[in-house]
């Protein structure tokens, strides 16, 4: 974010009153004065963070956008523990952005509001929980008073406050008079662990009723009234243009209200906004948008880009390694631990662009007026929305209102409010409220993709087998796109974490990156860099122990060695500890049965990786068939994310990142050619179904006081190279070159 | 030409090339039924038509003459049918966007197989982008078992 990026304000963090309805209403200390000046403000019954009514119901607002990471149950766990409330009496809502303006620098009034990096969770620890703990203070204060006792001596449990002689008064009771009440001056203690009732224990989704019941509203369920529909043609070509154009046809379909064209940014210029030209069609429903869509006859020109194929930049890979090139670590002496090795160890593997593909598409709901504007929609970044919507349309920041749906998936893709733009664009070139719809193709054609990259792994190895050199190689295209004002020479940070194992367990460590130029949009895919280099790395791991004759899982657990912290200085530090990626490691081998014998065509593999502040392993046992069918006998996964919060919702995002990893290795590329992509539905691009998955996934979840980690990234990164491992102990062949496809059936009929 | 949804008679006078999907959600408001890819393949869209499960984003409304559509707003005929409360026993749903489809599909998995095997369960091609099948499996054997205890 810029300069300007919002502050959580800690001039005074919470404010409390009563409600008309004679409850507590506790919020945060900012006046709520942009949004009131508003006529347009989403309605807040809520208020802030937390109320409670005469009959008990506690409200909590949902502050995170829930894009299926679990946050919107998830963090109003931290509170209702804290408070001592009962689950059962809680109702959760999603609160709509709130930036506050008044200041000098823009206050975040609920606390931050986004979804991605796995934040929520570790930025939402501590002041949640001191939300709850503070209401609870003024409960038990309440009930001290009505009863003359003094305020330690009440007791809190399931909403109610408990007199030393066993009399109960329910905090609806006490509400009004805890409004009354001074807050406390100073933060209150928090709970001991031993305490929690909420938190650890496993809570179910708090939107399941509306979910299965096709209630829960999602960005394209989004039917403002007066609101026209609107699709996009754009340009197929990476920065191409358009030529020229008819849009008679399309005008002429019944229900079409307008064409409009959408310019998108020029070459080079920072993307700030939307991310292609393209032409709108604006029509009372989607059918007829869609019908007038197909019926525009475009001219495209192909841009800089129009030679670039997935061919070439394998190629250009090639050429790059060829040379050195940026060295962004150098521990000890490479080149000297190399000179004196026993053995030498290398292997190169590829990683393709890959899409995010949510299930459900980019969609935005925009209303442009003369002064301010409205926008609804599945979001990652509320905030990006409100400040892409000012750039394309001037309005002023606190007059644009955001709020969030839910949304049918992220992985990242909703980070970039591209679609927010457009939607804003449309909206003011026509004066119209515009619900902008993106199909599967617009989505699959025009995404920030995961970067590609060639890896190359060298390994030296001295005469006791142990690994005395080690060097990564990478070739890739940096996630870092349309980013003029970042130097050249910082693109790598995107690419290499230099703190990632193995830095500093092996002496002469060496990490090198080579820029791949591509015109191809990139961005954030789920867990990021991770994906990649866990694949390289711990793939890397097994042929080196198979080269050094060294059991797998011996070589990691020598390498990671005694339990100790390094500095970890990129997202997910600040330390890094080897014992707890060694402890996850361990129980996911002792879980399958590591070092069982196996029956021919049967293979297990291991991986483990640290993820933003998580730690993960997978284990997973396959069977290979000699015709080169593969089947998952047993997979099982550990995670380390601290202090688990909703163990059922951690559970659920580690099987859902296995699947992710699995599907995406086995499955899934986004290939170019002539400067556009290939891939057009998922008829090109096919997500794993059931029957390819595993039937189960096991979940071990490490019991730890650490403070949270997230968990929506960690199980990713090890399920691809666990996958590969397996398939070459269970066959001897080794998938290098992502996705997998009929690589294994080819290989065994060879 | 009329056909009914969810038990409710409809008249369609409109543009019969239109999708089911994209009457069900513009015109009926009935937004459970989502979009995924618009090309038959992710299952988002699916609902039961004369008790069969179908993708609504390939079904022509001209098709649908005399037929019966039900989706996921009607699939329990008072409160919650036996499947979709095994998907909140399970804890199934993480973004939720798939599950529609996939509660019609399971439940006509049921109709035809109350006791299904895993490779009965394969056959729904339904897509999860978030990965909840092994729980899709698991909430399907519990709506077996609440139904055949009937
Ligand atoms: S939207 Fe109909 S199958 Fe995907
Ligand atoms: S729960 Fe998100 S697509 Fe299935």
């Amino acid at each position: 974010m810029s300069a300007a990026a919002p502050q959580v304000s800690r001039r005074a963090f919470l404010q409390s009153s009563l409600t008309a309805s004679g409850g507590l209403l506790l919020q945060a200390a900012l006046a709520p004065a942009a949004f009131a000046q508003d006529a347009t403000a989403p309605p807040n019954p809520l208020g802030l963070y937390l109320r409670i009514e005469p009959d008990n119901r506690v409200f909590i607002g949902a502050r995170c956008p829930e894009i299926g990471q679990g946050v919107k149950t998830s963090l109003p766990m931290i509170i209702a523990d804290e408070l001592d409330a009962a689950w059962t009496d809680v109702t959760v809502e999603q609160l709509p952005l709130g930036l506050d303006f008044s200041g000098a620098t823009p206050q975040w009034r609920y606390g931050p509001q986004g979804a991605g990096g796995s934040t929520s969770i570790p930025g939402a620890w501590s002041d949640l929980r001191q939300v709850g703990a503070q209401a609870r203070s003024l409960m038990r204060r309440a009930a001290a008073a009505r009863w003359g006792v003094a305020a330690e001596s009440v007791a809190t449990q399931d909403g109610h406050a408990l007199h030393p002689d066993g009399r109960r008064l329910s905090y609806g009771a006490l509400a009004a008079e805890a409004a009354a009440l001074p807050l406390p001056a100073a933060p209150v203690v928090l709970k001991a662990r031993s305490e929690y009732r909420i938190i650890g224990r496993p809570q179910k989704v708090v939107d399941a009723h509306d979910i299965v019941s096709g209630r829960a509203r999602y960005g394209i369920d989004v039917y403002e009234p007066g609101a026209c529909t609107a699709v996009m043609l754009r340009c197929p070509y990476f920065d191409g243009d358009i030529a020229g154009y008819d849009d008679h046809a399309a005008r002429a379909v019944p229900g079409v209200r307008a064409v409009v064209v959408v310019p998108g940014p020029k070459p080079g210029e920072p993307l700030t906004a939307n991310l292609a030209t393209g032409i709108a069609v604006v029509a009372d429903d989607t059918w007829s948008a869609l019908r007038g869509r197909e019926a525009l006859r475009v001219e495209w020109s192909r841009g800089p880009f129009a030679h670039e194929s997935s061919a070439a930049l394998d190629r250009q890979c090639g050429l790059l390694l060829a040379r050195t090139g940026q060295i962004v670590r150098d521990d000890g002496d490479f080149t000297a631990a190399r000179a004196a090795a026993a053995r030498v160890v290398s292997a190169r593997y590829r990683v393709p662009f890959v899409s995010h593909a949510p299930l459900e598409p980019e969609n935005c709901f925009v209303h442009v007026q003369a002064d301010r504007a409205r926008v609804i929609g599945p979001l990652q970044q509320p905030a990006g929305a409100q400040r892409a919507v000012h750039l394309v349309t001037g309005i002023a920041r606190p007059a644009i209102t955001v709020e969030m749906t839910r949304s049918g998936g992220g992985f990242g893709r909703k980070l970039t409010n591209d679609f927010v733009a457009e939607a804003a664009l449309i909206s003011k070139a026509t004066g119209l409220p515009i619900k902008l719809m993106w199909t599967r193709s617009d989505d699959l054609q025009h995404d920030f993709f995961r970067p590609f990259g060639h890896h190359e792994l060298v390994a030296a190895l001295d005469a006791a087998g142990a690994v005395s050199g080690w060097t990564h190689r990478l070739a890739s295209a940096s996630k870092y796109y349309r980013r003029p004002n970042m130097k050249p020479e910082d693109l790598w940070t995107a690419e290499l974490y230099p703190d990632d194992f193995p830095a500093r367990l092996v002496p002469n460590y060496r990490l090198e990156w080579h820029a791949v130029t591509s015109g191809i949009p990139r961005g954030s895919w789920r867990a990021p860099a991770h994906t990649a280099n866990a694949f390289a790395v711990q793939s890397f791991l097994d042929e080196v122990a198979l080269a050094a004759d060294r059991d797998p899982l011996a070589l990691r657990l020598a390498m990671l060695g005694a339990d100790r912290e390094f500095d970890y200085a990129q997202h997910g530090g600040p330390k890094f500890s080897t014992g707890r990626l060694r402890n996850v490691l361990e129980r996911v081998a002792a879980a399958v049965g590591w070092g069982r014998a196996l029956p021919k065509g049967r293979g297990i593999g291991l991986a483990a990786h640290f993820t933003f502040g998580g730690y993960a392993a997978h284990a997973i046992e396959v069977e290979v068939s000699p015709r080169g069918e593969l089947a998952f006998r047993r997979v099982v996964c550990a995670i380390d994310c601290g202090q688990p919060v909703n163990p059922l919702g951690i559970e659920a995002q580690m099987q859902g990142g296995t699947i992710d990893g699995l599907s995406t290795a086995l499955n899934l590329e986004i290939s170019i050619e002539g400067g556009r992509v290939l891939q057009s539905n998922f008829d090109g691009y096919p997500l794993a179904a059931m029957a390819q998955m595993p039937r189960d996934i096991e979940v071990i979840i490490v019991d730890s006081a650490e403070s949270p980690a997230g968990c929506g990234e960690m199980g990713i990164p090890t399920a691809a190279p666990a996958l590969m491992n397996a398939i070459h102990a269970a066959c001897g062949v080794r998938i290098r070159n992502l996705p997998m496809r009929d690589q294994l059936r080819d290989a065994l009929r060879a | 030409m009329r056909f009914t949804v969810n038990g409710v008679e409809r008249e369609f006078a409109g543009d019969g090339d239109m999708p089911l999907l994209w009457y069900l959600r513009d015109h009926a408001r009935l937004t459970g039924t989502k979009y995924g890819c618009g090309a038959g393949i992710c299952g988002a869209c699916t609902v039961l038509v004369d008790g069969q499960p179908q993708r609504a984003c390939l079904l022509p409304v001209a098709t649908l003459a005399g037929r019966a559509v039900r989706t996921i707003e009607g699939l329990g005929e008072s409160g919650l049918h036996a499947v979709q409360k095994a998907w909140i026993e399970e804890d199934v749903a993480q973004c939720g966007y798939c599950q529609a489809g996939q509660i019609l599909a399971a439940a006509a998995l049921l109709e035809r197989r109350p006791d299904p095997s895993p490779e009965d369960v394969d056959t729904i091609t339904n897509y999860c982008r978030c990965g909840t099948y092994a729980r899709i499996r698991r909430a399907i054997a519990r709506a077996a078992r609440e139904l055949s205890a009937k």
